[in-house]
């Protein structure tokens, strides 16, 4: 299948024998000379279960980690019935916002209120939460429900069909998605999730798809639901996915893998990525449908969001399964990465606030290690390149809010908050030394979680 | 309301620039590259025109002068809003100068950084006595650089006259200025709160030019070394308090720094823009297109680079502006001031070195200007602060430490 980690197996023996690579993280080149061969069945046997039947090993050394790792699989949650309604038309859609042709650094007053209810959440709620969460694959329900209730789901989706929007809310979101990265990333993964769908079915749904399934995310029981763009590809490009739609008949059929779905098996709606008639669109599909299945998929990070493929072998979907077209498909691409770099802006501020108490207490040679010039220079970088992060993360987002072009400056604000909020992590780290390496400190979390800056797609949208 | 583009009233006067810069500067670039230490005569003309220029009202204050920081007037104080000012209009349309050329910017009459200085510092009179003087700044000595306020340069008070006596190195346009702003002390012991400034105007006797520079670039702008030898200047020449305050320190003559701090940085944004300008058009001769939507590592490694170059390039550039708006704002800058600084300068040196690296011989030739920049990139990262002074700074307010704790 399709996320088996066996990439080809040679067809005759003794290649395969002395062949190691195409596995395990092996290159294709590697091969196994007599001393390897030994190694490789000496590890078998101490992999197999035989040992463990004759109570040579002690049940503790298994891992955990296979009860999410190893090949859970499951068809996509049976979830509610959306009744149709509404006509295929335009659906609402809220105006840009205006352009006061002043430079200007500081939120409105809505977005900083905002911004100081999802920051109180974040470090009251989200913070405490995150460890455990990071540990146990998974977010807690409280916690996702408490995120409803605070409206995340609702930041994109206009007053008129019962969100709180207004104008383009691109800033608004930005900002939300930076506060809560602040508490941890990948909690704040799990609870934008739904609002990702909420938001692109108000940006480019027609009247039916916001008719039909809106409701639902204005309603008491928001569904869990994810916005799936990425491909278990190297070199992944969103513009080209693999994944494809044809046209049967009436209807439209989906076959392909997409990974980084968040929550993937208590999703009840995706919006899924596909390549149509040569272009790239979008498409709403809902999890009962036949030949969707999910597989966990842990990761290096973000393991509170539950990440998972989603895989999709001859789907069909109804005709009002499109959502926009291959422009809004672009868009949805852009404002989905500047996602990204406001929660990378979140979680290299809490690298920022925590490494700075740190090295003013920690000790060595006597005085602070902060007193030391390459230490305090670190923080000093840390400082600047993530205020750098948070400028141009605000500039592309104020441009997509007054519906400008931004094509440039997410791709700008994307290339400098995956290379530098990933030094930041390295840096967070580094400056713990060893206590950074373990668990007992959050700085590995956000090492993990940083990493994700950059490659990600879909998932998150502002 | 967060919104980072040019402001709509400061765009005309970044026009103007840009086209300052492309028809008058660009021409002259190579010449005055080449012919170190001779005058740039065409200045002149175009130093009158920035004058008319701003008495019409039409700069937004910018220039060097514009960092003063007026007293609020009540008219002022009444709109509380956003403000978007001279400080603003100076890095913006010194940016566009600069992408012109480092060199010909630091050289034009009546904009140097002692005429910051006395913006900065000097008091009603003093504004109105050196107005339209064109000052040089005399900080530097062969022993003390970043560590100024270890100066050695003395000033003792002689009835109504400042006797001085010291050495001064690196005074940009030191032999064409029609001033220089020098700094000295009037009391070593007293440590860097006895350190003040004084206007010492050309041909006051003591004073002396003893050489130019040859440096690796910004040629076209004269470096000198300057000795002063009892050279006796009028009390009245000290800008700002002679009053030595212990407890205010240095504080006093360091609010020039975080006032020029962003217009260094500007210059290093706008070098760095034209090095990017210019190869992102080579490129393209070369078959290489920047697509931004594309994922940068599915691209060419030439593509790849220029986008991260350029990714680096806007965070020097909003975080100068970040800087310059906060003064315009009256909010407390100098942390933003030198993380502007810090990033413009090795962004401003890894740019257009990357540039010339990726143009290949033709960036290495004097064919084109990507050398240049290359080298004139550099001093950027220097001088006003370096890099390291810059960190320093920036470490010590993120930290909380005094310099005693953070040496």
């Amino acid at each position: 299948m399709a996320s088996n980690t066996d990439r080809g197996t040679p067809q005759w023996l003794p290649w395969t024998l002395l062949r190691a690579g195409g596995r395990h993280g092996l290159a294709d080149s590697e091969t196994r000379d007599p001393i390897g061969l030994a190694i490789a069945a000496l590890n078998k046997l101490a992999s197999s279960d035989l040992i463990d039947r004759l109570g040579m090993r002690k049940a503790s050394e298994q891992t955990v980690y296979r009860v999410t790792s190893a090949g859970f699989r499951t068809a996509g949650t049976v979830g509610r019935t959306f009744a149709r309604a509404g006509k295929a038309t335009r659906g609402a859609r809220v105006p840009s916002t205006s352009d006061s042709g002043l430079f200007d650094l500081t939120p409105t007053e809505d977005e900083q209120m905002l911004s100081d209810v999802v920051s109180e959440f974040a470090a009251e709620v989200v913070r405490p939460a995150a460890a455990e969460a990071d540990t146990a694959c998974a977010a807690p329900e409280g916690l996702l429900e408490a995120s409803l209730e605070i409206g995340l789901p609702l930041l994109g989706v206009p007053e008129d069909l019962g969100g709180i929007a207004t104008e383009r809310s691109a800033v608004a979101a930005v900002l939300v998605h930076e506060a809560l990265a602040h508490g941890d990333m990948g909690l704040a993964v799990a609870a934008l999730a739904p609002g990702a769908v909420a938001t692109a079915l108000s940006l480019w749904g027609t009247e039916e798809q916001q008719t039909t399934y809106l409701p639902a995310f204005t309603g008491d029981e928001v569904p869990a639901a994810a916005l799936a763009l990425a491909e278990p590809t190297p070199l992944f490009d969103p513009l080209s996915p693999s994944t494809t739609a044809t046209r049967s008949g009436t209807g439209i059929t989906l076959t392909g893998v997409k990974s980084g779905v968040v929550r993937g098996a208590d999703a009840e709606i995706f919006v899924v990525g596909a390549l149509l008639d040569g272009q790239p669109q979008l498409f709403v599909v809902e999890s009962k449908a036949p030949g969707l299945t999910i597989e966990s998929d842990p990761s290096m990070g973000l393991r509170a969001a539950s990440m998972s493929r989603l895989v999709l072998e001859d789907v069909a979907v109804e005709p009002i399964s499109v959502l926009g077209d291959a422009d809004s498909y672009r868009e949805c691409v852009r404002s989905s990465r500047l996602a990204w770099c406001a929660l990378a802006v979140g979680t290299a501020q809490a690298v920022l606030d925590y490494v700075t108490p740190y090295v003013k207490e920690r000790q060595a040679f006597g005085e602070p290690i902060a007193h030391r010039q390459s230490v305090a220079f670190m923080v000093a970088n840390i400082a600047i390149e993530l205020q750098g992060m948070r400028l141009l993360t605000y500039k592309a987002a104020s441009r997509l809010a007054q519906g400008r072009s931004a094509e440039r400056e997410v791709a700008l604000a994307r290339r400098l908050c995956a290379e530098r909020g990933m030094q930041i992590g390295l840096d967070g780290v580094q400056l713990l030394g060893g206590h950074g390496y373990v668990k007992e400190h959050p700085v590995e979390r956000w090492y993990r979680d940083l990493r994700a800056i950059g490659l990600m797609e879909g998932a998150v949208l502002v | 309301m967060i919104n980072l583009e040019t402001p709509k009233k400061i765009r005309p006067l970044v026009e103007q620039a840009h086209q300052v810069a492309m028809n008058m500067l660009r021409p002259i670039s190579r010449k005055y590259d080449e012919a170190e230490h001779s005058y740039p005569k065409e200045l002149d003309m175009l130093a009158a025109m920035i004058d008319g220029i701003s008495e019409s009202g039409a700069t937004g204050g910018a220039g060097a002068a514009g960092v003063r920081k007026s007293p609020d007037d009540p008219s002022e104080g009444a709109q509380r809003g956003n403000r978007n000012g001279a400080n603003l209009a100076s890095v913006l349309s010194i940016m566009e100068m600069c992408w012109g050329d480092v060199g010909l910017l630091l050289s034009m009459p009546r904009q140097g950084l002692g005429n910051s200085a006395i913006a900065s510092v000097a008091d009603d009179e003093q504004l109105e006595r050196f107005a339209g003087t064109w000052a040089a700044m005399a900080i530097t000595e062969p022993e003390t650089g970043s560590d100024s306020a270890n100066i050695r340069t003395t000033a003792v008070k002689d009835g109504d006259e400042y006797v001085i006596n010291g050495e001064k190195i690196y005074v940009t346009s030191g032999e064409r200025a029609d001033s220089v702003v020098v700094w000295a002390t009037l009391d070593r012991e007293l440590g860097r709160a006895a350190i003040k400034s004084f206007v010492v105007e050309k041909g006051t006797p003591g004073m002396k030019l003893e050489r130019l520079e040859h440096k690796l670039g910004i040629r076209a702008s004269d470096t000198a070394a300057i000795t002063f030898t009892d050279c006796r200047v009028p009390a009245a020449n000290l800008l700002g308090t002679p009053e030595v305050d212990v407890k205010q320190g240095f504080a006093g003559a360091m609010a020039t720094f975080d006032n020029t701090r962003p217009l260094v940085a500007a210059m290093a944004v706008g070098c760095a823009r034209a090095s990017l300008d210019l190869t992102r058009d080579l490129l393209a001769d070369a078959g290489v297109e920047i697509d931004y939507d594309r994922p940068a590592l599915g691209q060419s490694a030439a593509a790849a680079t220029f986008l991260q170059l350029e990714a680096d390039w806007e965070a020097a550039y909003l975080l100068t502006l970040q800087s310059a708006w906060m003064a315009d704002n009256r909010e407390p800058n100098s942390m933003q001031a030198s993380m502007a600084k810090a990033k413009a300068g090795r962004v401003g040196s890894d740019v257009t070195l990357r540039c010339v690296e990726l143009a290949g011989t033709v960036g290495y030739s004097e064919t084109e200007l990507l050398e240049k920049w290359g080298r004139d990139s550099k001093i950027l990262d220097i001088f006003e602060g370096t890099q390291q002074i810059q960190q320093l700074i920036v470490a010590r307010r993120v930290l909380g430490l005094s310099s005693a704790e953070l040496k």
